[in-house]
């Protein structure tokens, strides 16, 4: 009776199609609302930060007539909220807006930048993926070894040593003494506008093209930024993989599985690190997103002409028509890794479904 | 794991790859010239709105003008461009130039003297940033047409009063002279702009190179102009990439990718002194490091203070200390190479001078505010200031802040002392007289803040009559000669303690020559160099 009376007045599940829709609906209300607020308070901060954006554009000498002028064409004299609001409204229709000192759309740029850093950021989350994970699980494995000090000092000078200083030293290193990797920017001038531009990526670009020769020109100018990168990448990486291996280590069904006289091998790798892998995914969405915004440095040091220094560029120089669509696309980019890490969490991991 | 096996290998045999396909020391072509400069200030190609740095190099390879300098001889002044010869009338104030004919545009449209009227009208039309170049003699977006006119190959222009022609021919070589290709551009015009969009990111000149493309902060790349009537260059192409830090330009021109580093600073410069291969090259700039006293202040109107602050500044010792090869001691509005420039520095540190006409003025105790904008040479400059000054009893408080914060109380004449520089912004001298010693009305309802003497309450007494009377000299000596006087007067009595003179330094490879970056008055020229 009691079972019955549950089945019949109790929650009534859904069919799958109808949960699927709640569930994308939810997400996407989710990424709105943060899309919302994160376009708001970067609109607020370029209003208040103490940079004049029409002295930016007429110079410090322009006469009181020119600068109203500008003022006045940069929908200045409005009120903040309106200002917002047609602003919203346009990038509702996807237009970013005009970059103030260059006189191009945003989205022009942000096409042209864009692809730049995400092919320096995923190979350097690559690296820091291949390398990192591996030398995480074998220090857990051995741990309190030489191995596991290694990676632990390989880790700490990851995390401590400045990225602006390691660029410059590996630059000098690398490229200015021993020539073994390709200068700064993303290709020699001999190569520069030979491939036409499909992805904006070179590395696919020269691919795509078959075109061997600027693949290979490409890549040894993006490897040692990308390295760098990765190593900063790789050192995040390899700790916590040390760190969920070891709490892996230590549990019971592992002692199970070798009482059993299961290789160690198949206990490391099927059991152990099998359990780990949904971590390890939100792991390296995060610092994927994280290089992704955050190469300024690296872009600098490189003349890497990517995002970051990009948005960085158009801070100091007031550009905030720049800055707020360069802030919403690494702010979604961020948003969609971690929608695609919950997915990739779900896939892996069945009592997340 | 064997997935992750074969990823392990494609990594290791793509970094074997890139190994052996990079060679050891480059070189770059024989005909292409390439340059590391920082080129984030380029806002706009049009030349009658650009007024960046990195801007005007592009342009003064782009555009002709009407009158131009000659990079093998700047110290020549103006000579023909676009104008093969010019006549003054009688009352001084219209000058008529004689087109030079069988030239064209890089589009192959003929040159006339109808698209150099149109490209002059347009940029006072326009009424852009450096429009007050053209239109503080006297043209109007209504009187454009009429004081601005093309007859069969010559053009005229009519001046409101009467100028020195010096004045008006240089204030044309600057770059909102360029003259554009009126058929090209109209055929990009929206809503009435002139074609002012389009040439933001395009162009239509007549000069030695076109631009092959810009892309922001990134690079521009010029190609030679087949229709240029000049002598074809030797490079044909020129790629200025923008490189951000000295020291990545400095490991560029050391492996021989590129020619010219354009911005390395001091620590660069002496670690590549002397290498095979790479030349150093100083220039003279036109940027000049000043403080000036607000005259509203009761003690330091006085002349004794003035004068005694001129004795209260290390010059030697900030030139060869954190200054070293950026700056030199100049101590004249009017930079070095400038028509009527002069060289003599009088001052020195002096604290006991100092100290003795600080007495003779009764002046005990004093403290003052100074605004500085927070970049490093000025902040290093205010320091070695506040040091000084406490030395004869003057206690400096500095206010730093942003460009804006400090240059709005600037302007609003509220600072007591102000630390800062100041660029010309056309080749002639009346661009510094203009505003270091002019100022025809000191009343605060004036709001001539674009006067840097009004900006500290600076009744310029009789120098103000003297620069009028200097910028309508005809006879270009004479000229000069009354710049010495105004200079000389004053460096005595202003308040204004000018210091240094902008020195950029740069290198290239010792096989580049002829590469001439424009010195104080102009911008640099591609088209003479060779390798």
């Amino acid at each position: 009776m009691a079972i019955a009376e549950e089945n019949s007045g109790g929650r009534r599940t859904s069919p799958p199609f109808v949960r699927w829709l709640i569930t994308a609906l939810k997400t996407l209300g989710s990424v709105a609302i943060t899309m919302l607020g994160l376009m708001f308070v970067t609109f607020m901060i370029g209003r208040v930060m103490p940079v004049d954006p029409v002295l930016s554009v007429v110079g410090e000498r322009a006469s009181k007539e020119i600068y109203d002028a500008a003022y006045h064409a940069m929908g200045l004299d409005k009120p903040f909220i309106v200002q917002f609001a047609y602003y919203l409204w346009d990038v509702l229709h996807g237009d970013f807006g005009m970059s103030l000192l260059n006189a191009r759309p945003v989205s022009e740029d942000i096409k042209r930048v864009f692809p730049a850093t995400l092919e320096l950021a995923s190979l350097g989350t690559l690296f820091g993926v291949f390398i990192g994970v591996p030398l995480g699980v074998v220090a857990a494995v051995k741990r309190g070894s030489w191995v596991d000090q290694l990676a632990r000092v390989v880790g700490l000078v990851g995390y401590s040593m400045p990225i602006f200083w390691l660029g410059l030293v590996g630059l000098l290193i690398f490229y200015g003494i021993l020539g073994w990797v390709g200068g700064p920017g993303r290709l020699d001038i001999f190569y520069e506008d030979l491939i036409p531009v499909k992805t904006g990526m070179i590395l696919v670009d020269s691919l795509l093209d078959g075109n061997w020769t600027v693949f290979k020109n490409a890549f040894s100018h993006i490897i040692l930024p990308a390295s760098i990168l990765g190593y900063y990448s790789m050192a995040y990486i390899s700790r916590m993989t040390r760190s969920f291996m070891l709490e892996q280590l230590s549990a019971e069904y592992i002692t199970t599985a070798r009482v059993k006289g299961l290789p160690e091998r198949t206990v490391i790798w099927r059991h152990a690190f099998g359990n780990i892998k949904v971590q390890l995914i939100t792991v390296i969405a995060l610092s994927y997103a994280n290089l992704l915004e955050g190469a300024v440095l690296t872009e600098t040091i490189f003349s890497w002409p990517g995002i970051g220094s990009y948005i960085t560029t158009a801070l100091l120089s007031a550009d905030m028509a720049a800055v707020l669509g360069g802030t919403i696309v690494v702010g979604l980019i961020f948003v969609l890794l971690n929608i695609f890490s919950d997915l990739l969490y779900k896939f892996f991991d069945p009592r997340a479904q | 794991m064997k997935p992750f096996n074969n990823l392990l290998a494609s990594v290791a045999m793509g970094l074997a790859v890139s190994v052996i396909a990079v060679p050891g020391f480059a070189e770059t072509p024989a005909n292409m010239l390439v340059i590391a400069n920082r080129i984030d200030d380029i806002t706009t190609l049009d030349p009658a709105e650009s007024f960046e740095f990195a801007g005007s190099d592009v342009s003064r390879n782009v555009y002709s003008k009407l009158v131009n300098f000659d990079p093998m001889n700047l110290d020549a002044g103006y000579g023909p461009d676009l104008a093969e010869s010019w006549t003054v009338s009688d009352d001084g104030k219209t000058i008529t130039f004689t087109i030079a004919g069988g030239r064209k545009f890089a589009s192959g449209n003929p040159i006339r003297a109808e698209d150099v009227a149109w490209s002059l009208q347009r940029a006072v039309i326009l009424n852009k940033t450096p429009s007050f170049i053209l239109t503080q003699f006297g043209f109007t977006a209504d009187n454009a047409k009429d004081t601005i006119k093309a007859d069969g190959n010559t053009v005229s222009i009519t001046t409101d009063k009467r100028f020195a022609t010096s004045f008006v021919l240089n204030s044309l070589t600057s770059t909102i002279g360029g003259i554009v290709d009126k058929e090209e551009v109209m055929k990009h015009e929206v809503n009435g702009d002139m074609g002012n969009a389009w040439l933001k990111t395009n162009t239509a000149g007549s000069g030695a190179y076109t631009v092959a493309s810009w892309k922001p902060n990134e690079s521009v790349t010029l190609q030679v102009n087949p229709n240029w009537w000049g002598p074809k260059p030797a490079m044909d192409r020129v790629i200025v990439r923008h490189v951000q830090e000295s020291a990545t330009q400095r490991l560029l021109l050391e492996r021989g990718d590129i020619d010219v580093a354009r911005n390395l600073n001091p620590s660069d410069i002496a670690g590549i002194e002397g290498e095979d291969g790479i030349a150093v090259d100083s220039e003279l700039r036109g940027r000049l490091m000043y403080i000036s006293l607000n005259q509203k202040h009761p003690v330091l109107s006085k002349p004794e203070v003035r004068q005694a602050v001129k004795y209260l500044i290390d010059y030697e010792g900030m030139q060869n200390s954190f200054l070293k090869g950026q700056y030199v001691i100049h101590q004249n509005f009017l930079p070095a190479t400038f028509l009527g420039a002069v060289d003599e520095n009088p001052f020195s540190l002096n604290i006991e001078k100092a100290k003795e006409l600080l007495a003779s003025a009764g002046v005990e105790g004093l403290e003052i505010e100074a605004g500085v904008r927070e970049a490093q040479e000025r902040l290093e400059i205010a320091q070695s200031l506040q040091n000084t000054f406490a030395q004869a009893g003057i206690k400096l408080n500095l206010t730093v802040g942003t460009g804006k914060q400090i240059l709005s109380r600037y302007r609003a004449r509220d600072l007591d002392m102000y630390i800062g520089a100041w660029g010309p912004d056309y080749p002639d001298p009346h661009t510094n007289a203009g505003t270091f010693a002019y100022n025809p009305d000191n009343s605060d309802e004036a709001q001539a803040t674009g006067l840097l003497a009004w900006r500290n309450a600076w009744d310029t007494g009789g120098l103000t009559e003297k620069v009028a009377a200097a910028v309508v000299e005809g006879d270009r000596d004479k000229r000069a000669q009354m710049y010495h006087e105004i200079q000389a007067e004053f460096r005595e009595t202003s308040p204004f303690g000018i210091m240094f003179q902008r020195i950029e330094q740069s290198g290239r490879r010792d096989n580049v020559q002829n590469l001439n970056l424009g010195g104080a008055i102009t911008a640099v020229s591609y088209w003479p160099v060779t390798k």
